[in-house]
């Protein structure tokens, strides 16, 4: 598939700021399940920093502004080609430790409920293919898709006893069920294709990783109970949201941020 | 009874290394002790020294004691802890490189994968990249104890930013003005090059892009930090920026130091503040003591920041246990210091040992310092084993136990004369494109008879430190 993406990320400020930094994780992975045709990142009217590939393989680009500033735009457009590799993260060069991603972060922690969900879950089953896709199974089953329940700060045990929730929310909850079993689990963040009937979509996403020996990291998206596919642009990763957030940026001076967002996807005409 | 080594008399002879003291020692009528000691202290005030060493919080404005009777170590003696100490200042930082690259040692089957990447020092963040020449500590504190006169035990590891150096300096100072023929007498080595030694270690390790002499920094959290003295005696003593983070801001991929004369370049920032204030947009959001953006700079090869983020978990005390296998497997050689013998309380054979001889076991944190939250079991009351009994088994994780060491003591000004007091030592190991030692360390004493910690929140002083000339 052809995605044509376009994504604007307006922050506004109602006094006027001194100046600001960017931390940017805005590129699509390089692996054999997507390939990027372009791709441009621009924040209007800043300065390109220093860019670099961690040892997620992420590619991570810094941008600073010079004040006195109102807003911070940050553009991002571009075409990718995406292949259906049924969740796999093949030929993705990285070298952080899979083991590295069992840490416990705050957002992960698994509480008594998400402890229990994920014993019960894999109970009987061997394999952590397995056990990856029931742990997926039994998440989706928890937590019903609904957005304004939960805010950016829900935790994954916050969000299992609610019941309710969005993509964030499953994607922690997967990752603290997994880890809790003993399976190395990370937060993805991209976007996600949903129209079939060619209109553009609200479609930042994310979903979680699981580390599977032999097989290597393969996705799994509680929310749309299902593995990415050629739906889905894969940007990066990390050990949840916060972690792996594709914008990370700081300004500077007394004024309030308001934030607004547009992600559009489209299927390019073949 | 635990007999404990004296490195000043050995069956009531005097050791060679002290032999010039013993005139000076004898001839001290106890109104010029007591009038130089006093004299001290007040150099000590007027200097302004007034910190605690690394980790131990307490009353920032509180003098730590000075005891003026030097400790000694012969010229072979110091060679043998040299070796030593550069052995494993090498090994710790092979072991670094490693962990933030392919792991070979935990693919070996060497280290747990576990005690690694599930550490909290351990930063993904850096993982896959590489500091200029590979170093990650640049200056490797190595706290030893002796029990004898060839046996000595590295107590712990700190590979972060290791404090109290300027005692080190200021100690050495102040005896050569209060007691000038002792150095007629005595050939010492001096210490004073350290200042020169660190600049030139963080100069080497300015980044590829660096095409000049490197503008150096030291970055503080600020003056209400306990050992700001200290930095700022360093940045003194180097002719380098003391900064603290608002006084930095990246641009362009590098890092600038606001100045009267405008925005200059900092190519080397030797930090004294923990990976965690670092930058709030990679660390925690909420630090105000950091430069948002630094870590973007520093991984893409804009900036060095000694020590390097993630150095932490080279010196963590359930990883202590496997640096000498790091002397092994990294340098293929044999440690030539040692360990002390170790329990890990996570391990529940070797925490069943633990629990069942508590009262002569010295117990202490995994990630604790600077004496606090640790059982010394040979000096505690019954109440005090038992109720640390009960921390130790609700989280046995957090605990690891080591034999109670013997630890030497030497000649200390105490209020009734000359009485023995338990020692420690930390020299301080510079790893640049050489890896340099100046002679001596800090010394801590317990000036409380017959305690072994040595810790200045409890009740611990400092001594100069000197290594005779051949």
């Amino acid at each position: 598939m052809i995605l044509d993406v376009s994504h604007v990320t307006v922050y506004r400020y109602d006094a006027s700021m001194r100046s600001a930094v960017q931390s940017l994780r805005l590129f699509p992975s390089r692996f054999d399940g997507q390939r990027v045709i372009r791709w441009s990142v621009e924040v209007v009217g800043g300065m390109r920093g220093g860019s670099f590939r961690d040892g997620a393989g992420d590619k991570i680009e810094s941008w600073s502004l010079r004040g006195p500033l109102q807003e911070v735009v940050i553009r991002v457009e571009g075409q990718v080609e995406t292949v259906d590799l049924a969740g796999v993260l093949r030929g993705h060069r990285e070298l952080a430790p899979p083991e590295a991603y069992l840490r416990e972060t705050l957002a992960t922690d698994a509480d008594a409920a998400i402890r229990t969900l994920a014993e019960d879950a894999i109970e009987g089953i061997s394999g952590d293919l397995e056990k990856a896709h029931a742990l997926a199974g039994a998440v989706a089953e928890a937590i019903a898709y609904r957005p304004g329940v939960t805010h950016a700060h829900t935790t994954a045990a916050e969000a299992l006893k609610l019941g309710e929730g969005v993509c964030q929310d499953h994607a922690h909850a997967l990752i603290a069920a997994a880890r809790h079993v003993g399976l190395p689990a990370r937060y993805v963040s991209g976007y996600l294709f949903a129209g079939a009937d060619g209109e553009p979509h609200e479609a930042a996403h994310a979903w979680a990783e699981v580390f599977v020996a032999g097989l290597g990291w393969v996705g799994f998206d509680p929310a749309n109970g299902c593995c990415p596919d050629d739906r889905y642009i894969r940007l990066g990763s990390g050990l949840d949201a916060r972690d792996a957030a594709p914008i990370r940026g700081l300004a500077r001076g007394e004024g309030e941020e308001s934030l607004d967002v547009t992600v559009a996807l489209a299927a390019a005409q073949q | 009874m635990t007999t404990y080594f004296n490195e000043m008399f050995e069956n009531d002879q005097v050791r060679a290394p002290y032999a010039r003291l013993e005139d000076w020692m004898r001839a001290m009528p106890a109104e010029l002790r007591q009038m130089k000691q006093a004299e001290a202290e007040a150099l000590f005030r007027r200097i302004g020294i007034t910190f605690a060493v690394y980790g131990e919080g307490g009353d920032p404005d509180r003098l730590i004691p000075f005891d003026m009777f030097p400790r000694v170590f012969a010229q072979n003696e110091w060679r043998r802890l040299e070796r030593g100490i550069k052995q494993r200042a090498r090994a710790l930082n092979a072991f670094l490189t490693d962990v933030y690259g392919r792991g070979e040692i935990v693919r070996a089957g060497k280290i747990p994968a576990k005690l690694v990447y599930q550490n909290e020092a351990y930063e993904r963040a850096v993982v896959g990249f590489q500091p200029p020449r590979g170093i990650y500590s640049h200056i490797v504190g190595i706290d030893l104890v002796r029990t004898g006169p060839d046996q000595f035990y590295v107590l712990e590891d700190n590979c972060r930013t290791p404090s109290g150096v300027s005692y080190m300096l200021e100690n050495r100072e102040i005896m050569m003005r209060m007691f000038p023929q002792l150095f007629r007498e005595n050939r010492i080595e001096p210490v004073d090059g350290y200042a020169e030694l660190l600049r030139r270690t963080l100069a080497s390790v300015a980044p590829a892009k660096c095409d000049r002499d490197p503008t150096i920094a030291i970055l503080t959290p600020g003056h209400f930090n306990s050992a700001y003295y200290e930095h700022s005696f360093l940045a003194d003593l180097m002719g380098v920026e003391l900064v603290e983070g608002a006084d930095l801001f990246v641009e362009g991929g590098f890092v600038w130091m606001r100045t009267t004369r405008g925005p200059q370049k900092v190519d080397v920032i030797y930090r004294r503040i923990d990976d965690s204030f670092l930058d709030p947009l990679c660390f925690r959001p909420d630090s105000m003591l950091g430069v948002p953006g630094l870590m973007d700079v520093y991984r893409s090869g804009g900036v060095t920041i000694a020590s390097a983020p993630g150095a932490g978990v080279a010196d963590d005390k359930a990883i202590y246990t496997f640096v000498p296998e790091m002397v092994r497997f990294y340098l293929g050689e044999e440690p030539i210091l040692e360990n002390v013998p170790t329990w890990q309380c996570a391990k529940p054979d070797e925490l069943k040992y633990v629990l069942e001889h508590l009262p002569e076991l010295v117990v202490k944190e995994v990630h604790g310092s600077g004496g606090y939250g640790m059982l010394v079991g040979p000096k505690s009351t019954k109440a005090q084993i038992e109720a640390f009994r009960a921390k130790i088994e609700d989280d046995p994780d957090n605990y690891i136990a080591q034999p109670t060491l013997a630890l030497s003591t030497t000649p200390t000004f105490v209020e009734e004369g000359i009485a023995p007091r338990h020692v420690d030592l930390r020299p301080y190991c510079l790893v640049g494109e050489q890896i340099e030692l100046v002679p001596g360390g800090l010394t801590r004493v317990a000036l409380t008879e017959g305690s072994l910690v040595v810790n200045s929140s409890q009740g611990g002083g400092v001594k100069d430190t000197w290594v005779l000339a051949e």
